[in-house]
Formats: structure tokens, C-alpha cells, sequence
């Protein structure tokens, strides 16, 4: 329980050196940390801020590590990418798949990891007339549930998730 | 040179095509259109779905119907009036009724889908307090007064004072709208037929509202399917009996000309 050594007893002549160390390391901590804070925050690319080049999006819209597990999670759940609703995928666990857009298997040889990711932000950027919902578009969206205005359907790390996971389908 | 410039006439020949096209596709300007080769709502349920509507002793909403008929001379309000008392035998009276509307009511000049019709004549005729929209009463009544044009063809006027209505309608069913950014004419007029899961998309035919839906486990009124698709694509859910939705009620309507009601409906 008593963390103190037996010397410091009765060291009644420097009361406050624990708290003189105590404060220097709180001031450290404070110069240090927000450097410390915005090196560890991931540094995510706001849906107006994508760069489109040709039909593509070159840059990751995030700096953090994308998992193609969790990707395959996020595009089977229904309350998240719901792909299935109208895509197949090669899972041979989901037994009813739709028949509207493309059948995804393969999608990774077809196209690039680039191309795949504009394709989940904004579809309609390469096809007007596309029944692809845009996943990372906040702009230009008419009569938007409150629930959902100003937000995107997926995030920028569940978009990079995906796109791992869909690039990764080769055959 | 000759050959450049024959090159980019192509191009802009077929830019031109593809804008064209693009924009028939999704725009809030696409015309108002019929399906081509009409089907009802019933051809895209499961066979059981089917046969549990095909028999009037089977179908759950023939619960509704029955409730409609007591309702129908139910007296209510000061004068003790009820539907009967004007209308007399509804089996008679309200034949055909059903497969006009909405309708606009010339004297507002509000366009009134049948429950808001119901409703007018309990507050302005019967002096009786108006039902609550999707209340089992309300419901109720709608589907014993709709029975009776049961196998009727669907005839709605949809110009003069209505005219401005269906634009509205059209206008709604032909813009994108939502989180998900859907246009009710991408899966209903363009994509009927495909497979959103397991269930096939049909062409929204409105032929058999009001109807009990399965998913629901109770009767509903075509404005609570219409707040569903709503919720499908993530826009907002308008109440029971908005402008919008009955505007929208118009234009599906005039979509189903001369086609039979099929109300009560058993739906997925």
C-alpha cells in the first residue's frame, strides 16, 4: 500500500518536490501531447476534398492501415455497405444476392485499387444515369433523412476496408 | 485534317448520345411514362403470398373489410349520422368510387386520396371527429369502400385544376432523393424484375392498397409503403397523407390506368 520509501517520512523541508515533478511532468505532457495527438490521428480526406483523377482516386482517403477482413464485414452488413442488395459476391454463405449491378468476383483483377475506390465514393462521377449510391458524398443530395444529412454512408477507414477487401478478389 | 474532323464529329456525336442518355436516366425531367407491358403488384409475390390473397377466407385483411362494413353504419357525431345514412348501401353506392382517386375536390381544391375523402365526410358531413391516419378505423373503412371496385379498372383525371398535382407526383418519382440517392423510376421503371436480394422488384403498381403486408403482421395504407421506400433510400419520411405523397398517389395511379384493383392485397 505505502509506496513511500522509509527516508521520506519526515521530509517535511521539501514538501512540495513531488508536486514541483508532478507539475514539470503535467507541462511536458501538455507541450508534448498535441504534437504527440495529431502524429497518431489518422489524417482523413473530407468527402469535398477528393481528388478525382481520371476514373480514379489515387489517394487512400485515409492515413490508417486498411484491414480487407473488416472490409468484407462492412460490405456484408446490411446497416453498412449492404452491397448484396444488389451485387453478388463470391460468399457462399449469403444465399440471396441481387441482380441489379455488377457481380463483384474478380472485381479486383478488372479493375485497380484506385478505380474500386472511386467507385465506392461516387459512382456517379463516371456515370450520371448510375443506380450506385454515392458512399463518401455529402454534397448535392435532395431530401435527406435528418438521421442521415451531412453524413456519409460509409466512413473514410470503413471505404479503404472495403476497397482492400474488393481488391482483393481475383478471381 | 479531313479525318480529325470527322473524328470529333463522332465524338461529339456520341458525348451528345451519352448526355442525352444520362440524363433520361435520372433526371427530374424524364417524362412521365407507363410501364410497357403492365403487371400487378400480386405477380411479384411467392406462390403462398398469392394463394393467401386469391382467397378471401385466407386473406387477413378480409378482417379490415369486415370491420369497414360495421363501421360503414356506425353512427357517430351529433347527428347521429353515419356513411349509411347518405350512402346508403355501400356494396352499391361506392362501386367504381375507389378507382377515381385521389381526386381533387373542387370546392378546396385539395387533391383528396380516399382516406382524406373518408375523413371530409366525417368532419364536414357527419360533424364526427376525422379518424387518425393509419388508425385500424380509417383503415378499415378505406378497405371496404376500395372492395367494392374490386376487378375495376383504374381510371383517374389527371388534367385541368389535377394537372399541377401529377407534375408534382411525377416530379417526385422521377428525382433522386435520399442519403443513397435513388429515383423511384431507377428500380420501378428501369430495373423491374431484378433481384434486390430475394425479393424481385415490381413495377410499383398501386393496385393493391390498402393490403396487409406480411413484414408488418398488420394492414397498412399505401402511404405507409410509400414511407418505407423512404426509409429504403434514406430520405425523409413524410407524414401520413402529405402533399407530396398524395401527388405521388396521383401519378402511380394514372401509371396503372385501366388496370383492375386488387385491393386488399397480401404483400411480403
Amino acid at each position: 500500500m505505502n509506496s513511500r520509501r522509509p527516508g521520506e517520512q519526515g521530509n517535511q523541508t521539501w514538501p512540495n518536490r513531488r508536486r514541483l515533478i508532478s507539475l514539470a511532468a503535467v507541462v511536458a505532457l501538455l507541450v508534448v501531447s498535441p504534437q504527440a495527438a495529431l502524429a497518431q490521428r489518422p489524417a482523413v480526406t473530407a468527402p469535398g476534398d477528393i481528388v478525382v483523377v481520371g476514373d480514379a482516386i489515387p489517394a487512400p482517403l485515409t492515413t490508417t492501415q486498411p484491414d480487407a477482413a473488416r472490409g468484407r464485414a462492412i460490405l456484408l452488413d446490411r446497416a453498412k455497405g449492404n452491397c448484396l442488395i444488389c451485387h453478388r459476391l463470391p460468399v457462399a454463405t449469403e444465399p440471396f444476392q441481387g441482380t441489379i449491378g455488377p457481380d463483384l468476383s474478380g472485381i479486383g483483377r478488372r479493375l485497380t485499387t484506385s478505380q474500386i475506390r472511386l467507385r465506392l465514393v461516387d459512382q456517379s462521377r463516371l456515370n450520371a444515369a448510375t443506380l450506385m449510391p454515392p458512399l463518401y458524398r455529402t454534397a448535392q443530395l435532395v431530401r435527406v433523412d435528418a438521421h442521415y444529412r451531412d453524413k456519409t454512408v460509409l466512413s473514410a477507414i470503413e471505404i479503404e476496408d472495403s476497397v482492400a477487401y474488393l481488391a482483393s478478389l481475383k478471381d | 485534317m479531313v479525318q480529325s474532323g470527322r473524328t470529333a464529329a463522332v465524338l461529339a456525336f456520341l458525348m451528345i448520345g451519352a448526355a442525352v442518355f444520362s440524363a433520361n436516366a435520372q433526371s427530374p425531367d424524364r417524362p412521365a411514362s407507363r410501364p410497357a407491358s403492365p403487371k400487378h403488384g400480386t405477380v411479384f409475390q411467392s406462390p403462398a403470398t398469392q394463394a393467401l390473397q386469391a382467397d378471401d377466407g385466407a386473406n387477413p385483411a378480409m378482417l379490415w373489410v369486415g370491420q369497414g362494413e360495421t363501421l360503414w353504419s356506425a353512427p357517430a357525431g351529433p347527428e347521429n349520422k353515419s356513411c349509411a345514412t347518405c350512402h346508403a348501401d355501400g356494396t352499391q353506392s361506392m362501386k367504381g368510387i375507389a378507382a377515381t382517386y385521389p381526386k381533387l375536390d373542387p370546392k378546396s381544391g385539395q387533391l383528396l386520396n380516399l382516406e382524406s375523402r373518408i375523413n371530409q365526410c366525417r368532419e364536414q358531413h357527419m360533424h364526427a371527429p376525422a379518424y387518425t391516419y393509419e388508425s385500424a378505423q380509417l383503415l378499415a373503412l378505406t378497405a371496404y369502400v376500395t372492395i367494392q371496385s374490386r376487378g375495376m379498372p383504374r381510371q383517374v383525371t389527371v388534367d385541368g385544376p389535377a394537372a399541377a398535382h401529377f407534375e408534382r407526383g411525377r416530379a417526385f418519382y422521377m428525382t433522386r432523393q435520399g442519403q443513397l440517392n435513388l429515383a423511384c423510376a431507377q428500380c420501378h421503371d428501369d430495373n423491374v424484375g431484378e433481384k434486390l436480394r430475394g425479393d424481385t422488384i415490381s413495377q410499383g403498381q398501386t393496385l393493391g392498397w390498402p393490403g396487409y403486408r406480411l413484414e408488418w403482421q398488420t394492414m397498412g395504407s399505401l402511404h405507409r409503403r410509400l414511407r418505407a421506400c423512404s426509409l429504403g433510400v434514406r430520405a425523409e419520411i413524410l407524414p401520413f397523407g402529405s402533399p407530396d405523397y398524395v401527388a405521388l398517389e396521383l401519378y402511380l395511379a394514372w401509371r396503372s390506368k385501366d388496370l383492375p384493383l386488387e385491393s386488399p392485397a397480401v404483400r411480403r
